[in-house]
């Protein structure tokens, strides 16, 4: 069985924080990540290795540093890794990522089930797994919350807004995950040394098959036209500040009652 | 992946520094220089310039636009009833519709039609198109497509609207791949511009708003964040055309359903729908503090629990009840924020609540900045004093 995941090196948006004088983005310290969804990806192929054994190659498109979390990825246990990293890729919208991260898994050959995250941090648009699927002419299922084998079909626990479902796929298949059956392990000793020694091939788009005039600004569709700080709405605070906990208790009962928020 | 700075432009104001997100554009030799290895084209510092001399790269040339008409609204079904989003779309269609003389129209996958096509006419739409049958009694990504996809081929509408929901969200990725068009997520502003949609959505956690037009395939797609749009108040007098569609090239799919159970029990309230959400977070110290929430919670009509993604991640709360940017989404009348900071990723879940009132024991946590009301003090101590005094007052 041949498991692809898909990672991606985010921003942790998690480190960036607001300076409340300016209202602007601090950006210091901020580290680049393995996209954490797709870390789940990645523990999700892993218990399936475990579990029935399984080739699990990592693939990333991104900047050659993104080389990072592709060995961070063999230190926890996959077992090879691929990057697709051009200037030709910039400026990609989702349509155009998801054709070019199809064509490095078109590029392996025969592929039984593609993990993706959910969705990125930086982006949030969840939208790259289910593009990817169709290029593939793949069966899909977004946000799984358990990925089990069933012989030739992969059973796959997942929530929406009313239910929880479980789906019966049958391979090839590509499956987002939302959290893996428990936590992402950490790098082993061997994991390490065996990343340390890893070789990543990166390749550009050419190389590896993908028609050029389908990525990057041409063959992206969406456009940003604008890109702003969202208006922070001023509110008018009363927030209580007295350290007796019954009289500040006391202090705020009485606002609410008067803001009718509490009756009787 | 890089922004590209025209440096003969750039007059050295450094005013893009500050902006850029992941801290890739620094000043060198008076002009703006931007890191291409951080760099993520996110186009945040290209309205910042006063001068205009950074783009996101060489734009491709302009093709005359594909031909399209209408405004579509994917309705979504749960228990064979549109849910909320459908209705809330559906109303900001309409505007829009109205704004550039075009229809509004609802797209029905169904088992049945039913009395549906004279609700979605109440919220808003001029036109249902409906595929029914009893292979759409659930939703399936592959059934849906190749119905929606037969659909659109047909009549080529301008835009489509999905709601931002689980399923809308498995949805219309796939239906725009298969289109080869542009699909923009989770939006939460819409607006028109002649026949272009204008899709307003927050990235980077929610510390941007990107406002991102599909100007040359048609239909321009995008999927619409629950809560943003009030729906318009039912015109049972409205009325409407019915077009009953075929679907000609059936598909089988390779995904069945073998389980499917409601998650909240009968009776209880989601957390969306509520009208008073009782948040904690790790501020309350421990589990069983944090379960006197509920007794919070059931002080109001229409009260629930909710949780910062700390306390879920802990087991303190199911999932179902974490909000956030990895969880729910609320706008609930009232909003307690017990023992939680308010990272950008909490704040984005609730920050639009009608009354925010925080309990936390720092003054500068940035929950304060979004709360009406609050206490700085220890969450732990004040939440069992408040359910007292609320409870003393109610019996008064």
């Amino acid at each position: 069985m041949n498991i692809v995941v898909c990672l991606k090196q985010v921003p942790d948006t998690s480190e960036v924080k607001l300076n409340p004088e300016t209202n602007t983005l601090i950006r210091d310290g901020v580290q680049n990540i393995m996209n954490p969804f797709d870390r789940q990806a990645l523990e999700t192929a892993l218990i399936l290795k475990d579990a029935s054994g399984a080739k699990v190659t990592v693939v990333s498109m991104g900047p050659p540093q993104a080389e990072e979390i592709l060995k961070e990825a063999i230190s926890m246990g996959a077992d090879e890794g691929i990057l697709v990293s051009d200037r030709a890729l910039a400026g990609s919208d989702t349509l155009a990522t998801s054709f070019a991260l199809a064509g490095v898994v078109k590029s392996l050959g025969d592929v039984d089930l593609v993990l993706c995250g959910k969705q990125a941090v930086d982006g949030d648009t969840a939208q790259v797994g289910p593009e990817m699927a169709e290029h593939l002419g793949m069966s899909q299922v977004t946000g799984a919350l358990k990925v089990t084998m069933d012989g030739e079909k992969v059973l796959v626990e997942r929530e929406n807004e009313s239910t929880s479902q479980t789906l019966a796929v049958e391979l090839p298949a590509l499956v987002t995950v939302t959290r893996a059956e428990k936590e992402p392990r950490f790098a082993s000793i061997k994991g390490k040394m065996k990343a340390r020694k890893a070789v990543i091939p990166v390749k550009t788009a050419a190389e590896l098959g993908i028609d050029t005039s389908m990525i990057g600004l041409s063959g992206s569709p969406t456009k940003v036209r604008k890109v702003f700080t969202p208006p922070v709405p001023q509110v008018e605070s009363e927030i209580i500040t007295e350290e007796d906990a019954d009289k500040a208790v006391d202090m705020l009962l009485e606002k609410l009652v008067q803001a009718n928020i509490i009756t009787r | 992946m890089a922004i590209k700075i025209d440096k003969e432009q750039c007059i050295g104001c450094e005013s893009c520094v500050a902006t850029c997100p992941t801290g890739a554009l620094s000043m060198e030799d008076g002009k703006a220089n931007v890191n291409e290895d951080t760099c993520v084209s996110c186009g945040a510092c290209v309205g910042e310039c006063p001068v205009g001399a950074i783009s996101l790269g060489g734009a491709a040339e302009k093709k005359e636009a594909a031909e399209g008409k209408d405004l579509w609204v994917m309705v979504e079904l749960e228990n064979g009833e549109p849910v909320g989003v459908t209705y809330e779309l559906l109303g900001v269609a309409a505007d829009l519709a109205a704004k550039c003389g075009q229809r509004c129209c609802a797209v029905l996958v169904g088992a049945e039609k039913g009395d549906i096509p004279a609700k979605l006419f109440a919220a808003g739409a001029d036109v249902v198109y409906a595929v029914t049958g009893a292979e759409y009694a659930e939703y399936n990504t592959d059934l849906y497509t190749n119905a929606f996809c037969e659909l659109a081929e047909s009549y080529k509408p301008n835009a489509v609207m999905f709601g931002a929901t689980v399923d809308g969200r498995d949805l219309a990725p796939r239906i725009a791949a298969r289109l080869k068009t542009g699909l923009c997520a989770d939006c939460t502003g819409l607006d028109m511009a002649g026949d272009l949609v204008e899709w307003t959505r927050p990235a980077l956690g929610g510390n941007i708003l990107a406002t991102i037009v599909c100007d040359e395939h048609r239909p321009q797609m995008g999927t619409v964040r629950p809560k943003v749009f009030k729906a318009k108040e039912a015109d049972a007098s409205r009325t409407g055309e019915v077009v009953d569609y075929e679907v000609k090239n059936k598909v089988a799919s390779k995904v069945t359903i073998v389980r499917k159970e409601a998650l909240t029990e009968a009776g209880s309230i989601k957390i969306e729908d509520a009208e008073v959400v009782c948040s904690g977070g790790r501020g309350l110290g421990s589990c069983d503090n944090f379960k006197m929430l509920e007794e919070l919670a059931v002080l109001f009509e229409n009260g629930t629990v909710g949780g910062s993604r700390a306390v879920v991640d802990e087991g303190w709360v199911d999932h179902a009840h974490q909000v956030g940017q990895s969880g729910k989404t609320v706008t609930p009348k009232v909003y307690f924020a017990f023992g939680i900071s308010g990272a950008i990723q909490h704040l984005a879940g609730m920050s639009s609540s009608d009354v925010i009132i925080a309990v936390n024991k720092d003054a500068n946590a940035p929950i304060f900045k979004v709360a009406q009301y609050g206490i700085v003090g220890d969450a732990k101590e004040i939440l069992p004093k408040l359910i007292a005094k609320i409870k003393a007052f109610k019996e008064a």
